[in-house]
């Protein structure tokens, strides 16, 4: 009798939480400069950023924000020219980029939403403005809505990073105002950014929700 | 009181060298290098100043830690704020850069470095680009670089931008990542004191430490030790979030009352509703429930430790009568979950077993013995690590099932019978034989 053992996309039996390599291929060695286009300007900006540390390899995580920026994700022909300039296997840096948050190793929309879903946002009804979120976006390529730990910015729970600005907060009737406004590249829900908001410290004691 | 860090925080332009330098920035830095080294290190043990980033351990100390000598000594700001219900640094840099800055020239000049970082999480995309902008001014100013003010103290500064992992708060997971690797954590000793950053010397303090260095210069050791109570000097900022009627940062005077805290400047919780728990110092703390004898302790190092918790960032997350503390654990454990580097088995599989049992719970499936095995898990994680995240989890979850401990299982019962209202058994598809695995 045989039968077929169930197994995961990666060839094993057990899940794991990062997909493993092709076990038959040799592992990759430091990119060869004469075959490995880099654009200019990707190269010209990691090695600004190498230039700023005593150890190159410091410049791992700028160098892959930079290729990231470049190329909409940390694909592997993004890693492999980061590897070229940085002189480093592409191992090493895919094992940095899998280990970090902000780091997108698939392929995912071009505007980045973290909705803040940790304790204090959570409190303030984050979880359901997640959800509504994701379902306003729904269906949109251009835009990635996911989930994110604690973004710093509890005072203005509930909140969201839009492509590294902070807007918050959000009431659940503004959340088509929001991804209207990130669908035309507009500034995302400007009235609501943390920029310009006073420190609750210098308002008056007068028992007045500042927001 | 009047206020240090958080003085006039809202001038416009403050972000700015020409506004800082116009209210007397940068005065503590001529001040500091017309010192000999030894006496600004003197300043910095004589203000008690406890580090701010939440082990509180005394920075004169850390400071004087630093082996002397001729090699390379490396200064590390820590700005990677991810404790959940922390916002404060981000305020700091947001709003007056050049006050951090200042304060990272002095440290550095006491601590004889010459080179320092901003570690400065990934996430805060203004802060750090408000920051290189206030970088390009000192430089310009003559603030940093070469032969500062005239004087034999160099520093060059560098703006390190993360890319979103909690750990890398972390001193020793920070220092990797700073390597440019996984921020996974160290063991130790060494310290980083005595082989940090590229194996040297490395001090690493917070953007809240840093930023009050310029005020001791400017005050004096002594003076600034008069704010605040015993062992617990000075001013701190507090951040306050949850179910308060005015989220923010307050700057106080260590040693207030914590009713004054929440209730006063963050306006307590909605009306009608009453504080059921809170965390005094971040999600890692230990929580304090809302009971007068709670909430009437003094806001400080030493008294928060001796109420078996820990002022840890200063972030005071509020949670309301309204929420079910089974569903603030649960929240609190998925994030430790998430931000486990995964290097030391009991923190990577013990957050994620606890994940699991809570989620039982919420799913009707747990039982009171659930809660003995979570405890267990709990006083297994802790100490058994490398760093303390492990710890954080560990401890505000242990807390939570100790004094919350009828409310849970009231929660586990509750949940159950409805759970079992609305499944329906289903029928075996072969008869069970006794003693035989289903």
């Amino acid at each position: 009798m045989s039968f077929e053992v169930r197994r995961f996309s990666h060839g094993s039996r057990v899940p794991g939480w990062d997909d493993a390599v092709d076990l038959t291929k040799d592992p990759a060695s430091v990119p060869d400069p004469a075959l490995t286009p880099v654009p200019d300007e990707l190269r010209a900006e990691i090695e600004a950023a190498m230039a700023k540390y005593p150890d190159r390899r410091s410049a791992a995580l700028p160098a892959l924000a930079a290729a990231q920026r470049h190329h909409g994700w940390c694909s592997p022909e993004a890693i492999e020219q980061v590897a070229c300039v940085m002189r480093l296997t592409p191992a090493y840096l895919t094992a940095v980029a899998t280990f970090y948050d902000m780091f997108d190793t698939q392929p995912v929309g071009r505007h980045r939403v973290y909705v803040c879903t940790n304790i204090s946002c959570s409190l303030r009804g984050a979880d359901e403005l997640c959800e509504r979120i994701e379902q306003a976006a729904a269906g949109d390529p251009d835009i990635n809505v996911r989930h994110f730990e604690c973004l710093g910015a509890c005072d203005i729970a509930p909140m969201a990073s839009v492509d590294g600005v902070y807007v918050g907060p959000i009431e659940l009737d503004e959340v088509d105002e929001l991804i209207d406004d990130i669908r035309n590249d507009r500034p995302p829900l400007p009235r609501k950014q943390l920029r310009l908001r006073p420190s609750a410290d210098t308002l008056p004691l007068d028992g007045k929700d500042p927001s | 009181m009047d206020k240090l860090l958080f003085k006039d925080i809202d001038e416009p332009g403050l972000n700015t060298i020409d506004v800082y330098r116009r209210r007397g920035g940068y005065e503590s830095l001529r001040k500091a290098l017309a010192m000999p080294r030894e006496a600004v290190l003197n300043e910095l043990l004589a203000s008690g100043l406890r580090g701010r980033g939440g082990a509180g351990f005394a920075m004169g100390k850390k400071v004087s830690f630093l082996p002397k000598g001729a090699m390379d000594v490396y200064l590390c700001c820590n700005a990677d704020e991810s404790e959940p219900g922390t916002f404060k640094d981000r305020e700091i840099m947001q709003k007056n850069p050049h006050l951090l800055i200042e304060g990272i020239i002095i440290a550095a000049y006491a601590a004889g470095a010459n080179k320092a970082f901003i570690y400065i999480r990934g996430e805060y995309v203004l802060q750090a680009d408000i920051l290189d902008a206030a970088l390009k001014e000192a430089e310009a100013a003559g603030f940093l670089g070469d032969s500062i003010l005239g004087s034999e103290h160099s520093l060059s500064l560098v703006v390190h931008r993360g890319a979103g992992a909690y750990i890398c708060g972390e001193e020793t997971a920070l220092l990797d990542s700073l390597e440019g690797k996984r921020g996974n954590p160290r063991l130790k000793p060494p310290f980083p004191a005595n082989q940090g950053l590229y194996q040297g010397p490395t001090l690493i303090n917070n953007v809240e430490t840093l930023s009050t260095v310029p005020f001791i210069i400017q005050m004096g050791g002594e003076e600034y030790a008069k704010l605040g109570v015993e062992n617990s000097t000075g001013t701190k900022l507090v951040s306050v979030s949850g179910h308060v009627k005015r989220p923010g940062n307050y700057e106080i005077e260590l040693g207030m009352r914590s009713r004054d805290i929440i209730y006063g400047l963050a306006g307590g919780p909605p009306d009608g509703r009453k504080v059921k728990l809170w965390f005094p110092g971040g999600s890692s703390s230990p929580v304090l429930t809302g009971s007068d004898e709670d909430l009437d302790l003094p806001y400080d190092f030493d008294t928060m430790a001796k109420a078996g918790t820990m002022l840890g960032s200063g972030a005071i997350i509020v949670v309301d009568d309204s929420t079910s503390v089974v569903d603030v654990a649960y929240k609190t454990a998925y994030f430790y979950r998430h931000e486990s580097c995964g290097k030391c088995t009991p923190c990577r599989e013990g957050t994620n077993w606890t994940v699991k049992m809570l989620e039982r719970i919420k799913a009707g499936e747990a039982t009171p013995m659930d809660l003995d095995i979570i405890a267990s898990v709990c006083t297994n994680i802790i100490g058994h690590c490398l760093c303390v995240l492990g710890d954080a989890m560990a401890m505000p979850i242990g807390s939570m099932v100790q004094k919350f401990r009828a409310e849970f299982e009231e929660e586990i019962e509750r949940r159950r019978e409805e759970a079992w209202a609305t499944t329906v058994a289903p029928e075996p598809e072969l008869p069970l034989i006794q003693g035989a695995v289903a």
